[in-house]
């Protein structure tokens, strides 16, 4: 009993490392890769005692996004607006952060892993019903950034605030489409189970991954995460040349540090998810239980805990692959007007997806159903 | 699900219901029912309908509950004054029989309902999807679809609604700038 609660918070706090971690460097890549994108240099600057520049390492920034960048933030004044609703103003950034945050305890980074006699579940949290819980939490999502602009006192951030919320509620329903096709798909809520169904291969040689079952879901699910982020091209409720800066209009210091962070865990979520459905989660190509199975016929055995160790860096390099690919769509277009958001949203997306999930359900009826 | 978290689920649920028909904001009427919301679906969860419980939390707390928030934004609802006006006699009888209905209801159930300790322990499939949809489709499946009929009914009544609204500001953009006069009292007109 006490080894398994011991073995559970190890796992919750290994998830909420990663996580944080990760959020900081899609940070510095968002910083540096827009500066290469861009043709800038990009931070380069800040630097420890001169320390770097005496024993002649090149500076990536690095040192500005992980440790000056958040030591201004977390020490700047937490300008609160006069007439604002004190205590919504301050609570809104962690209802904003939260949800996310919480959303990865079921993020499965592996199989199981033997350790002696005991087998433990690299789910944090397996739950039978994890898609479920997965649009639960991304709707609370809503809450903070909504309240946020409302408490501020200010009009920008209520306007902010208002389109927030519905962008995120319009594309909530294409995301739900998108994870119900993959549901049918697999036949289960479980995204452990989900991960375990994408193993093996097709033809001898081409891993079983979502992507080629569910192509247009996968579409689905980029686009309407995108949205969910709340960044370009769907940068509405935050559109500088607009809003100011729209909803966090009024927050400064940490509390603005959260809102940001929410959106960097929330493209770090959408990566999650992506690698989940449509790129075998943990599975990494040829890789079995036993040790690796190449299509020629050559094989490798492999004990349990390098095979842990293979599939937990496959999920998570997958992932920062995602999270990168989102980066570099969000460099490169140019933010919708609030019209062609909806129509995309409304007329493009909630109608393919309603027909994807129809075709879904027919092809998985005609193969004999499970 | 142990007697404590029971207890103290309970207790959030009252708070949250005060909160609802007690405080003067809006905005903070609307958080305190989506506390009730979430508290509900945390309820569910721990009597074993685990489904249930995250439908609850998906759609009134995600979408029903941020719907709130808007209307009360578009329609800019102010904030309750404080001024009692006292409601008309009319709508008094109505509310009290309303309460004395529903608290005859709840004597109902309650005396109908197994005593605490008769409550057998439940299945390991209850509340799992599967079990769910079996019954929605096979014993409930007139209700289901039919309650989903009405829900699409209503969907289109609304947009029928949104359609001639947005037919009539269209009639009005469309009108010449120049004659002003004529154009307000069109407008007047359509309105």
């Amino acid at each position: 009993m006490t080894i398994e609660l011991v073995i559970g918070a190890i796992k919750a706090v290994v998830i909420v490392l990663l996580v944080l971690g990760l959020t900081t460097l899609m940070l510095w890549f968002e910083r540096k890769g827009s500066a290469l994108i861009q043709d800038r240099i990009g931070a380069n600057r800040a630097d420890v005692l001169g320390l770097g520049k005496r024993f002649g390492l090149p500076n990536f920034g690095v040192i500005n996004t992980v440790l000056a960048d958040p030591i201004k933030m977390f020490t700047k004044e937490d300008f609160v607006p006069d007439g604002a609703d004190r205590f919504l103003h301050g609570l809104a950034p962690f209802l904003a952060l939260f949800p996310i945050i919480i959303t990865f305890a079921v993020a499965p980074m592996g199989d199981i892993l033997r350790i002696g006699k005991y087998e433990i579940d690299l789910q944090p949290a397996n739950l039978d019903v994890a898609a479920l819980y997965v649009l639960a939490t991304i709707g609370i999502g809503v809450y903070g950034v909504a309240l946020g602009g409302w408490a501020s006192n200010n009009r920008w951030a209520l306007l902010g605030g208002i389109r927030a919320s519905a962008q995120m509620i319009s594309y909530e329903i294409a995301m739900s489409l998108a994870i119900i096709a993959v549901v049918v798909t697999y036949g289960t809520l479980d995204l452990q189970q989900m991960c375990r169904a994408q193993g093996g291969v097709w033809f001898g040689f081409l891993p079983r991954w979502g992507i080629l079952l569910q192509p247009v879901s996968f579409l689905l699910l980029l686009i309407s995460g995108m949205a969910e982020s709340k960044r370009v091209p769907f940068d509405l409720p935050e559109s500088e040349s607009e809003l100011v800066a729209g909803y966090f209009t009024e927050y400064s210091g940490g509390k603005q540090a959260v809102f940001m962070m929410t959106d960097f865990a929330e493209v770090l979520l959408v990566a999650v998810l992506i690698t989940v459905f449509f790129f075998g989660g943990w599975q990494a190509p040829w890789l079995y239980r036993d040790g690796f199975h190449f299509p020629g016929g050559a094989s490798w055995p492999l004990p349990n805990l390098a095979i842990a160790i293979l599939q937990f860096a496959a999920f998570w390099i997958k992932v920062i692959i995602f999270s990168c690919l989102q980066i570099l769509i969000r460099w490169t277009l140019p933010r919708l007007r609030y019209d062609q958001l909806m129509r995309l949203g409304w007329k493009g997306l909630v109608p393919l997806g309603l027909l994807n999930l129809v075709a879904t359900a027919f092809v998985v009826v005609a193969a004999g159903g499970k | 699900m142990p007697q404590w978290l029971f207890a103290f689920l309970a207790a959030l649920a009252i708070i949250g219901a005060l909160g609802t028909i007690l405080q003067r904001n809006l905005i903070h009427c609307v958080l305190g029912f989506a506390l009730v919301l979430i508290d509900l679906g945390v309820l569910f969860m721990g009597l074993g309908a685990v489904t249930v419980g995250f439908l609850q939390i998906i759609v009134y707390v995600g979408a029903i509950m941020v719907l709130f928030l808007f209307v009360i934004w578009l329609l800019n609802v102010q904030a309750d004054t404080g001024v009692r006006g006292g409601a008309s006699l009319g709508l008094k009888l109505l509310g009290a029989i309303a309460a004395a209905a529903l608290a005859a209801e709840l004597f109902v159930i309650f005396s109908h309902a197994p005593k605490l300790r008769e409550v057998r322990t439940i299945a390991p499939s209850f509340g799992s999807v599967a079990t769910l949809a079996h019954v929605l489709f096979s014993r409930y499946l007139i209700a289901f679809e039919t309650t989903s009929l009405l829900l699409l009914a209503s969907i289109v009544g609304a947009v029928a609604l949104a359609r001639r609204l947005a037919g009539q500001s269209a009639a009005i953009a469309a009108l010449p700038p120049r004659s002003s006069a004529r154009a307000a009292e069109a407008r007047r007109e359509v309105a």
